[in-house]
């Protein structure tokens, strides 16, 4: 059987368009989400204290992406009307993490494979519940992979080196001190040498249960430095 | 309701670059559930609903209080006694309702998640000005409803975190049905009870009033605006109904505990049993 000129097979055209993804979202410095005693803590690596990389979606959900910063802000503000529209026609309580990890992995899986490049970002939905145990951790991929982690998730360049070094070092219920400790040598590690990275240098955020109405708070280079002294 | 219909994606509205307004979003996407949009159908005819009456606000040396009664009527009947007409607007402001409860009700709902969205989609807070325009735009969205006898009045009042000193960083505004906002100085008020609310106040009011002589005035005025207003609820001593109080300072928004009201309005409640008229503003000024 001849195949026609400029034929390309199903098989190879996705692994050239996960290569492509992958490569992209490697470049860029990585993010952390774990829980701790109170929540759910944010770390990322970001010098940029405008552009951030980790937000508030709606009460008690927060939203952190890895990858190019002009689709994942795209979908975040997509997932901020998609909350906000919800909580308005229904009531606040029915705005879930799942719903959105769900719209979330539709949009991604349309995406990657009808557009003609697909979007170079991998997310995590956070919900934060009222105890430990209602915590959630969405990890969507940028093929529309979605998983339900437990403990942490680390997105982006150096996400194994990371992920090993965190599976040392979490547990269940550590004080936010001690979690953002790990978090940044984790991070600080992840490219052979050890490195230190400065307070100003970070984006530190989290879903604090025992906050009122709207969980998510961010700290200030001061506070971070503070809980990392 | 599914924003993914349409095979997977999400429809145009929910990228659109550059809009940080929630009440815009709608408006393109989801028309039917602005508050204005509902009753086009019944042109030429008014509708009976119940109606709240009488908020008051007052500014201090550390913000600004606001207060309102807890009755709702329809015509000679009373609704509800208990209603809520305060609510918190975001972290520095709050909002009070006088006019057809129903849709001021939606409007305040509609107002806090505007306010919210933006802070979210633009990573700051809008100015306390910003968001007093934005509550004008949705009074003014209301007034066909309002040509049928549906308005809603509102009073808007926050603390201003760019203003440079604290004293004159509580703010009052005020509009009217076709979406006029006008900002008021010292105090205000609104509803049916308003006139002998703001009588009484402009006898009370004293400049760099603390926070606690601000709430004692603000529920003289509410005393005095039920005295005389119908519509408007006194204190309730029997079934402990009080007024809803909210205080926004540089410290955010705080709802006065329902204790803290109690005490306050038992205190004015026993003055007035030896002089129901209330405190006496001196006669002759005292330099004449």
């Amino acid at each position: 059987m001849t195949m026609p000129f400029g034929y390309v097979s199903p098989e190879q055209l996705m692994k050239d368009r996960a290569d492509y993804a992958r490569k992209g979202i490697a470049r860029g410095r990585s993010v952390l989400v774990l829980t701790y005693a109170d929540g759910i803590l944010f770390v990322a690596e970001n010098p940029s204290s405008a552009l951030h990389k980790v937000s508030e979606i709606y009460d008690r959900i927060a939203f952190a992406a890895v990858g190019k910063y002009n689709e994942f802000e795209n979908l975040r503000q997509a997932g901020v009307r998609i909350a906000d529209l919800r909580g308005y026609s229904y009531d606040r309580i029915d705005v879930t993490g799942r719903m959105l990890a769900n719209t979330y992995a539709q949009v991604l899986g349309t995406i990657f494979t009808t557009e003609p490049k697909p979007y170079e970002v991998e997310i995590t939905i956070a919900e934060v519940g009222e105890n430990a145990d209602g915590d959630q951790l969405y990890r969507l991929t940028y093929d529309g992979s979605v998983a339900d982690e437990q403990g942490f998730v680390a997105m982006g360049g150096n996400a194994e080196a990371i992920t090993g070094k965190m599976q040392q070092g979490h547990h269940e219920g550590m004080a936010l001190g001690d979690g953002l400790k790990l978090a940044v040598a984790s991070l600080a590690s992840a490219e052979g040498e050890q490195r230190t990275i400065p307070p100003e240098q970070l984006e530190v955020a989290v879903l604090d249960r025992t906050r009122p109405r709207r969980k998510f708070r961010r700290f200030t280079d001061a506070q971070v430095a503070q809980l990392l002294a | 309701m599914d924003a993914l219909a349409d095979g997977g994606k999400l429809p145009r509205a929910f990228f659109a670059p550059a809009s940080s307004s929630f009440t815009e979003f709608l408006a393109n996407y989801r028309p039917d559930l602005l508050p204005g949009k509902r009753l086009e159908a019944t042109q030429g005819m008014t509708v009976d609903a119940p109606h709240g009456t009488t908020i008051v606000a007052v500014t201090h040396a550390s913000g600004v209080v606001m207060a309102g009664d807890r009755r709702a009527t329809m015509g000679n009947i009373i609704a509800q006694r208990d209603m809520e007409k305060v609510f918190q607007a975001d972290e520095y402001s709050c909002v009070g309702i006088a006019g057809s409860a129903g849709i001021a009700i939606e409007l305040v709902r509609l107002f806090q998640v505007e306010l919210e969205h933006y802070e979210k989609i633009e990573g700051t807070t809008l100015s306390l000005d910003g968001k007093a325009n934005r509550l004008a735009l949705l009074i003014r969205n209301n007034l066909p409803m309002a040509m049928q006898g549906l308005a809603v009045v509102p009073l808007f009042a926050g603390y201003d975190t760019d203003s440079t000193e604290p004293t004159g960083a509580g703010r009052i505004f005020s509009y009217d049905v076709t979406g006029g906002r006008y900002e008021e100085h010292s105090f205000h008020s609104v509803g049916s009870g308003s006139v002998f609310a703001r009588g009484a106040l402009k006898k009370l009011y004293r400049d760099g009033f603390s926070p606690d002589d601000a709430i004692l005035a603000c529920i003289h005025a509410l005393y005095d605006a039920a005295d005389d207003d119908s519509a408007t609820g006194g204190p309730d001593l029997t079934r402990r109904i009080f007024p809803v109080v909210a205080n926004v300072t540089a410290d955010g928004f705080t709802k006065l505990d329902e204790s803290q009201v109690a005490e306050v309005t038992q205190r004015v409640v026993d003055e007035r049993m030896t002089n129901p008229g209330g405190p006496l503003a001196p006669l002759r000024g005292s330099n004449s």
